[in-house]
């Protein structure tokens, strides 16, 4: 009897224990409310739209801590002047200092336009292969992101990137550069310089989704990438881009 | 202390400081080096941690519509694409903190002279005005109301909005003509200009009427019709507003 009493209860134990185990588990195993592997993003910028006010790099300068001097940029806007020799100039549009830069003679202009730039965010980054800690990686949803505890500010990658995204910052020493606003496209939100753009420049989305600006905007333009024959398969693309933006 | 080590001979002292150094290395590399930097895994999940928990600074201007009354206003009017924080500044601590922090208000014209001063390299099409003729010194919200902003009275002189043409027209050999004696223009177009527009000559004869070489018109130069540019449109090479002199 005694023994039967015994193995009644720790049965018992043993089937509440499990129950209690599965519980904890299942509280422990519920997914976060953000999949990074279900995403990947990517940018479109529509050129013809841009009016070069400068709005996204302040934004992005606000939102991300980028030093306020005028050559610190996680994103900046580039102005292309073509003239009728074919020569072309091209300026750093800088929101903070002089504004009115130079007014050139439009008759000696055959085209001029802006051209928003930032971190092509690669599918195949060379930043990321010539890091020689490691510190600078893909995340699943398809961003370059850089660890700066693990960055020893050896200024490789800013090297190594041929479209000038990477800048070592002189408050931490580290490289930085854009990271789409990691911490607010996990959130759902845009990225600040997307929020802000007056005129919808800038296009931001879900490569993975069907239904999203971002994938209307790839289907209604010609779209093109900057410098496609380095391999480098940037996932910000662009419209209406002039032949002459390097 | 020097006869405490002649008390071993010399081989044990430097087995000694062999192993001494091995130990050290054990513990250096167990405990003191954080585990971020030896696994991949752990230090790509920190970076993404530190990543998303940094602060947000730009609501997003959902948040907006909960509480402001202007943005129903905004959504009719041309600004209805533009977010709120675009103009106001940063809003997160705002929307959180709605009675201590404020954003700002941007009132001086230098504000809206930042996206609507003329400039070349706009896209065509976007409004553009010369802050130094335009009212000088008056805050452009005395007459335009920045959430539904149109011109306070329908104007009465194409140059009011077409202020680049006019300038370029007054110096041309076309000054003398007006604008409607090429453009049919809706009244509807003054109201809703992007909507409605004004029409463009569609014919070689419009042209014709006082350049072709039957012309009655003794001021203006002569061509034939019938063997001059026959398949192009008049305006496809020279441009009206500034034909060009000999």
């Amino acid at each position: 009897m005694k023994r039967r009493k015994f193995i009644e209860k720790s049965l018992t134990l043993l089937a509440q224990a499990s129950v209690l185990g599965g519980i904890f588990r299942n509280a422990n195993a519920e997914p976060k409310d953000y999949d990074a592997s279900k995403h990947y993003y990517g940018m479109g910028i529509q050129i013809n739209k841009c009016i070069g006010c400068g709005k996204c790099v302040e934004a992005c300068k606000e939102e991300n801590n980028v030093p306020k001097e005028p050559f610190f940029f996680r994103t900046w806007v580039e102005r292309y002047v073509i003239k009728k020799d074919n020569s072309v100039v091209v300026q750093n549009i800088d929101s903070r200092i002089e504004r009115s830069l130079e007014v050139f003679a439009e008759k000696d202009t055959l085209r001029s336009f802006f051209v928003p730039k930032l971190c092509n965010q690669c599918e195949n980054p060379p930043c990321v292969q010539v890091c020689p800690v490691g510190a600078t990686f893909k995340t699943a949803d398809g961003v370059i992101l850089v660890d700066a505890n693990r960055c020893i500010g050896c200024r490789y990658c800013i090297q190594a990137c041929p479209y000038g995204a990477r800048y070592l910052n002189p408050e931490t020493g580290t490289a930085d550069k854009c990271t789409f606003c990691y911490h607010r496209i996990t959130k759902g939100l845009l990225p600040a310089c997307v929020e802000v753009c007056p005129t919808q420049a800038r296009i931001f989305g879900d490569v993975k989704s069907n239904a999203s600006p971002l994938a209307r905007f790839r289907r209604m333009n010609k779209l093109h990438v900057l410098k496609p024959s380095l391999n480098t398969e940037p996932k910000v693309a662009y419209a209406d881009l002039d032949g002459e933006v390097r | 202390m020097k006869n405490f080590f002649q008390r071993f001979p010399d081989a044990l002292i430097r087995i000694g400081a062999v192993f001494l150094l091995f130990i050290s290395a054990v513990l250096l590399v167990r405990f003191i080096i954080p585990s971020s930097l030896k696994n991949e895994k752990e230090h790509v999940d920190a970076t993404i941690e530190r990543e998303t928990s940094r602060p947000v600074r730009y609501a997003g201007s959902d948040v907006c519509a909960d509480c402001h009354e202007e943005y129903r206003l905004k959504k009719e009017g041309y600004h209805r694409n533009l977010s709120c924080e675009t103009c106001h500044g940063t809003a997160k601590e705002h929307s959180e903190n709605p009675t201590e922090i404020k954003p700002v208000l941007p009132k001086k014209r230098e504000a809206c002279a930042l996206c609507h001063t003329y400039n070349p390299s706009r896209p065509t099409g976007f409004p553009q005005i010369n802050p130094v003729v335009h009212n000088p010194l008056k805050p452009c919200i005395t007459c335009h109301n920045p959430h539904d902003p149109k011109p306070p009275r329908v104007p009465q002189e194409c140059q009011a909005c077409h202020a680049e043409i006019a300038r370029t027209k007054a110096v041309s050999p076309h000054v003398q003509l007006e604008c409607t004696t090429c453009h049919v223009v809706p009244q509807q177009h003054k109201i809703t200009p992007r909507e409605v527009k004004a029409s463009i000559p569609a014919e070689r004869s419009f042209c014709g009427k006082c350049h072709s070489k039957d012309s009655a018109n003794k001021e203006t130069p002569k061509i034939d019709l019938s063997v001059h540019g026959e398949k192009y449109l008049c305006w496809q090479c020279h441009y009206p507003h500034m034909p060009e002199v000999e």
